[in-house]
Parts: structure tokens; C-alpha cells; sequence
């Protein structure tokens, strides 16, 4: 890491000499600089033959994300992540994104304290595995992974206020951003492509629209409990069959919805208990009818520590998803049970193997996940990858059209 | 103790009081020489090993962790320490990961407490995710090292019963020798004997029996250093597993204490801004 001070230096110097100099002494006064990041190499293959013409069997690619943070004598603080990704197969995943550049304060406030966020940020809520239900103040960066965890960065202004009382926090978020979608040329897609360059949006400001957000949360004995409530442009667009010459077409189209949410955890010994819960109104349905709704995840999650004699860790998850649209749901949690193992060998090398399965209780389709992840040595690292859709049900039309798009990934990532 | 109960039933102003008074003084005074037990002794020596601790506010301080195997193949570990501590109930400790890169950011949060389980969250920088986890993971590895977690947090009197077994020469002191029990039912290991200097009552060294009682791992602390002139810490704690041949050395560096530490830098909030 480089960890260095320098004295009143323009930011572009320091970002160099910073990492020339790389010491870890650090005084009043001055400025101090921290690079770090990661750079990684991917391949992923799909064995089974494409179902829509020009996708490939094959992809290469790489990410490179770093991060350059700087902060003062006072601890206030600037954060710059940029995030470039490039693809052999898909033209549209090849893309970059400022994941973060927001400036940090924070101070006292009798007893309580306040901090602000001021920039491109991204925000996490929720406690669920499978599925991320009540987290909603960025955009999903869909093309980077089927998972949806992987996220754009927001322009937000983002206050909290925190005490013994628990923790309050206001967002104002005035740009929104589009759900990226893979292209023509890229797996893992719906049958009708997207058309990701002329969007729709129900409000007349379009993508400048004004968001607001707003989450209280505390924790108390072996409770971490959240609730929130979002008013503004949905993240999740609406797609609407168009013709076009060439064909139909898929427009995103994006409506003014409401959202609460309740996220909840109970760690009870070797236990954790969760929920999270949504009720959402404004936004259309699989039908193109608007639909208020309300959809839910309950799950939890035991580990056995010290298995088999070793330090190895076995954890076994069980969530349920449940969207009251049911076959007229938006997404693939509409009655879908999802079961997996953990299997973490606390060695040296941090060697962990992932395995779930989500079941959709209405169709006979079958989803199933695989990672193993391993450190090489103190910078290099690997992961593999594998999604298999197994029995898939033509009438499932969100599983349907990718279901010939199982996947082995192969990546080595760089951290510095 | 049951002997002498009588006379704390009121009998003001009575010669009888004044008399079990002074013969209840008499006792207190002569019991380390005569009446106090291997238990009694075991337990006051913990107590003022953890009393001379106390006030010491917080801390912040650098750990450098050597993780080798049994072929000598080794593995490094760089971590940042800060720990308030928290008057009546168990102290706050927050770890931060440095190396290596591919954790680098993470970050642990742990509420100690002196009664029920601890609280722990875990801070995933690349999700930006706080994670509450499971605090029976006592006996589990501590980033793959040979150390628990349970002896990387604050080893609370009350979370042992004890026993004095002798005096012994360690290195150029006189150490005594106390046995402990831990009470907590997740922890992995059956007792602990502690080998405390007579001097400033530091731990010199600590042998873990397991749930088995077998021998497995000795923790010998070296470069003791005074900090405002009254509180002990080592440099130097190797922690050698005698089943797997395994060994970790914690190297302990940069001690500041009574930094601006409070109780907001061990927030969730706060396990989010951790750098």
C-alpha cells in the first residue's frame, strides 16, 4: 500500500509521488494519500451452443478499478473510483463508470454525530443473499453480472445523523442512471434486444428528476433493523416491445414509484434469522398494467464452525421469495425457494467454495450457482465460476431466453 | 466467609459488633498467608493483572502477523488495532485489514460484552456491505492464523474461574502460575495456564489445552514496553501450535494511547468511514 504524506502539493503531483513514495508515516498538517486497487483478468465460456444469432461461445476480458483516496489533518476526505471494463465478445460490456468521487465530512453534534457524503457514491441496504430486494439507491450494473450486485455509481448528497437512538439518514439524489443490459452480441440476454440509447421516463424532467430517500436503522441486542422509503425514478425499468425496422425492440421505460422497505437480522448464536420486505407503488407490471405491490424474502442461516476437526466453517442458507404479482412479476423472485452451502477452510489461502440452487416453485426451472474462491499469494487471487440453468420452463419468460446461457468463469484478479 | 455472616446482623451500638468487627479486620488482613485458597489466590492475581489495566482509555497500534507452516512456508498479515474501553461492560475493538490486498478495507468490528454474546459486524468494502455475524465463532482461526478469535479480544476476568498452582523461574523473573477455565461454552479450548512475572503481573506465557485437554498451543509474549508510564504491552506474541506444527508471529508496532478515539469511530456508521 501507499501510504505516504506529502506537504501542499496539486493533487495530480501527489497522486504520483504518492505512488513513488509509498511510506506509512504520516503527521499534522498534512495531506495524506492512500492507492490501492485491483486489476483483473477474465474468461468466461459457454458450452452450450447460443440460442440467438452473432453471441459468442467465448469471452475475454479485464477490469481495472482503482482507487485514490485523499484526506485531511481534519480527517475530511475525497474518494475516486473509476471502473473500466473491457469485453471480447460484447460491445456493450466494454464500458466505464465513475464508481465513486464523493467528498466526506463528519463531526460532532452533542452527543450524536453527522456525517456527509457529497458526490458519486454507492449505498448497500439489506441482509438477504439471493436476492437484493429492498436495496435501491443505485443502479445495478446488470451487463457486469447476471447477480445484480454489482452496482453503477449515484449522484447523491447523502446525510446521516447518528446516536444512541440509532442512525437517520436523508438522500437527495438528482440524476438517474439507466440499467445497463447486454447487447445483440452477449449471453445472458433477454430474447428481444434493449434498447439502451432512447430510454423513456415518466417524468417530464426525465433523468434529472430529484429522488428522495430516506432510512432510519438501529441495532439493539441481537437485532439490526432497517426501514426506508424511496420516492422517485424506479431503477428498475419497465420494457416495452416496440417494432422497429430492423425488428421489435425492447424501450426501457422508467416510472415514478414509491418504495418501503424493512430490512431485519436476529444473530442468535450460530443462527441468523432475516427478512427483508418491500411494498412498492407506481410501477408496472409483466403485463404493462400498473401494479402495486408488495413482494418479501425471508431466510436464514446456520454454520457449523470447526467441522471435521479443522478450522473449516460449513454454512447452509435457506431463503424464500415471495412477489405477490406472481406470474406477472418483473423479476425471477416471484415463488422461488433458494438453498446453498458455504464452505469456508479458514487456511492460508482464505480457500472458499459456494454452491446454491434456486428453485422456482410455479415453473420446473432450475438455477444453479457455483463459486470457489482462492488467494495465490498476497496480490493475486482466483475465482472460478460456474451458472447452470437446469430443466427450463418455456413458459418462465424471465429464465426462458437465457437458458441455453450456462457459464463457466475463470478469473484472476490483481490487488495492489 | 459463612463463619463470620453473624455479624452483619444489626446489633448497634453492642460490644459484640465492635469485637466481630475487628476480628472480621483481622482475618482480611492475615488471609493471603493463611486461609486464602488456590481458587481465592488464582482469581486475585487475575483481578489485579486486569486493574492494573485499566483506564487506558483507547488505543491504536499496527500488527504485523507471520503465518508459517509446517515446511516454513509463510504468509503475511497487516492489520491496524483500535480498542476504546468501555467502563462496566466488555471494550470495543475495531481491526482493519491492510494485507493481504485482496481483503485490504475490511474491516471487523467487535462490542465485547461482559455478560451474553458479543456483537460483530463485518464491513465488505468492495459491496460496501455491513455484515452482523455470529459471535460463536470463538474458537474459529483469525485470518487463518493460529490465533482464535477469542484470544484476539480482551480476556475478561469474569469469563474464567481459576486456580493458583505454584510459583516457577520464567526467564530472569519469578512467575506465578495460574490455571483458568473459561465458562463460555463456545470456547475451544478445555483450560489455559497462565504464567504471570511477580513483578508487574504481565502474562509471560500461555499454555491452551484443548476440548480434549491436550497440549496445543503455547503463546510466549517478548519486548514488554511501559506506555504512559503505567500501562504494559508486548511487542512480541508467537503463538505455536504443538498438533500442527503451525506458527504465528504477531509483531505489535506504532502503540499511541488516549488518541481522539470515541465511541462513534465503533459504529456501524463509523465501520463504514474506516480507512
Amino acid at each position: 500500500m501507499s501510504r505516504c504524506n506529502v506537504l501542499h502539493i496539486a493533487p495530480v503531483a501527489l497522486l504520483i509521488s504518492g505512488v513513488v513514495l509509498g511510506g506509512e508515516a504520516r503527521a499534522e498538517d498534512d495531506i495524506y494519500f492512500d492507492f490501492s486497487g485491483y486489476v483483473s483478468i477474465e474468461n468466461r465460456w459457454f458450452p452450450q451452443t447460443n440460442l440467438y444469432k452473432d453471441q459468442s461461445r467465448h469471452a475475454t476480458g479485464f477490469v481495472f478499478e482503482p482507487e485514490f483516496y485523499f484526506e485531511d489533518a481534519e480527517g475530511w476526505s475525497f474518494t475516486l473510483v473509476p471502473f473500466l471494463r473491457y469485453d471480447s465478445a460484447d460491445s456493450r460490456r466494454t464500458h466505464a463508470d465513475i464508481r465513486e468521487a464523493y467528498f466526506l465530512l463528519f463531526g460532532e453534534l452533542g452527543d450524536d454525530e453527522w456525517e456527509l457524503r457529497i458526490g458519486v457514491d454507492r449505498v448497500f441496504w439489506g441482509v438477504i443473499e439471493s436476492n437484493h430486494l429492498v436495496d435501491i439507491i443505485n443502479q445495478v450494473d446488470l451487463i457486469e453480472h447476471p447477480d445484480q450486485e454489482v452496482e453503477l455509481g449515484q449522484l447523491m448528497a447523502h446525510a446521516t445523523w447518528s446516536g444512541e437512538w440509532g442512525v437517520a439518514e436523508l438522500f437527495v439524489l438528482p440524476h438517474h442512471r439507466e440499467r445497463t443490459f447486454p447487447g445483440r452480441d452477449g449471453r445472458l440476454r433477454s430474447g428481444l434486444i434493449v434498447d439502451e440509447d432512447h430510454p423513456t421516463y415518466e417524468s417530464s424532467a426525465e433523468q434529472w428528476h430529484t429522488d428522495f430517500a430516506l432510512r432510519y436503522s438501529h441495532n439493539f441486542g441481537p437485532f439490526d433493523i432497517g426501514v426506508s422509503m424511496f420516492d422517485g425514478t424506479s431503477r428498475e425499468p419497465t420494457l416495452i416491445p416496440r417494432l422497429e425496422p430492423g425488428g421489435f425492440i425492447l424501450v426501457p421505460h422508467y416510472e415514478k414509484i414509491r418504495q418501503f422497505g424493512l430490512d431485519a437480522q436476529m444473530t442468535l448464536e450460530t443462527w441468523l434469522f432475516k427478512l427483508e420486505a418491500i411494498r412498492r407503488s407506481g410501477a408496472k407490471n409483466l403485463s404493462l398494467e400498473e401494479d402495486d405491490y408488495a413482494a418479501f424474502v425471508v431466510g436464514t442461516e446456520y454454520t457449523f464452525y470447526s467441522v471435521f476437526d479443522s478450522p473449516a466453517d460449513f454454512g447452509v442458507i435457506w431463503e424464500w421469495n415471495y412477489d405477490e404479482r406472481g406470474e406477472d412479476a418483473t423479476t425471477i423472485f416471484d415463488d422461488d425457494l433458494f438453498f446453498a452451502i458455504r464452505y469456508a477452510l479458514n487456511d492460508l489461502h482464505d480457500t472458499a467454495f459456494f454452491f446454491s440452487m434456486m428453485q422456482d416453485r410455479e415453473h420446473s426451472t432450475n438455477v444453479l450457482f457455483l463459486e470457489f474462491n482462492r488467494r495465490l499469494t498476497d496480490q493475486w487471487s482466483m475465482v472460478v465460476e460456474g451458472l447452470h440453468l437446469l430443466n427450463s420452463d418455456e413458459k418462465d419468460v424471465q429464465a426462458d431466453p437465457i437458458r441455453r446461457d450456462s457459464f463457466l468463469e475463470l478469473r484472476l484478479d490483481y490487488n495492489f | 466467609m459463612k463463619t463470620i455472616d453473624h455479624c452483619f446482623i444489626p446489633r448497634a451500638f453492642s460490644w459484640s459488633f465492635v469485637f466481630c468487627f475487628s476480628l472480621l479486620l483481622g482475618l482480611s488482613l492475615s488471609m493471603p498467608a493463611h486461609a486464602e485458597s488456590a481458587e481465592e489466590k488464582g482469581l486475585r492475581i487475575a483481578r489485579d493483572a486486569d486493574a492494573r489495566d485499566h483506564g487506558f482509555g483507547n488505543y491504536t497500534a499496527r500488527q504485523t502477523m507471520v503465518l508459517r507452516n509446517k515446511h516454513g512456508q509463510e504468509s503475511h498479515r497487516k492489520i491496524r488495532v483500535k480498542i476504546l474501553e468501555v467502563p462496566e461492560d466488555g471494550d470495543k475493538s475495531l481491526f482493519v485489514f491492510d494485507n493481504p490486498r485482496d481483503v485490504q478495507g475490511t474491516a471487523f468490528l467487535v462490542h465485547a460484552h461482559k455478560e451474553g454474546p458479543d456483537d460483530q459486524w463485518l464491513y465488505l468494502p468492495a459491496l460496501k456491505r455491513v455484515k452482523r455475524i455470529s459471535s460463536s465463532n470463538r474458537s474459529g482461526s483469525f485470518m487463518g492464523s493460529e490465533f482464535a478469535y477469542e484470544d484476539m479480544t480482551a480476556q475478561d476476568v469474569d469469563k474464567f474461574t481459576y486456580q493458583y498452582l505454584r510459583d516457577e523461574p520464567c526467564g530472569d523473573l519469578t512467575c506465578f502460575v495460574v490455571e483458568r477455565v473459561p465458562t463460555d461454552k463456545d470456547s475451544g479450548y478445555r483450560r489455559q495456564l497462565v504464567w504471570y512475572d511477580q513483578n508487574e503481573l504481565r502474562p509471560q506465557q500461555i499454555q491452551f489445552h484443548d476440548r480434549k485437554n491436550a497440549h496445543m498451543k503455547t503463546l510466549t509474549f517478548e519486548g514488554y514496553a511501559q506506555y504512559l508510564d503505567r500501562f504494559w504491552r508486548a511487542n512480541v506474541m508467537t503463538m505455536v501450535n504443538h498438533i500442527t506444527g503451525k506458527s504465528t508471529t504477531m509483531t505489535w508496532t506504532d502503540y499511541q494511547f488516549q488518541t481522539n478515539l470515541s465511541n462513534r469511530d465503533f459504529t456501524k456508521t463509523g465501520l463504514k468511514r474506516v480507512r
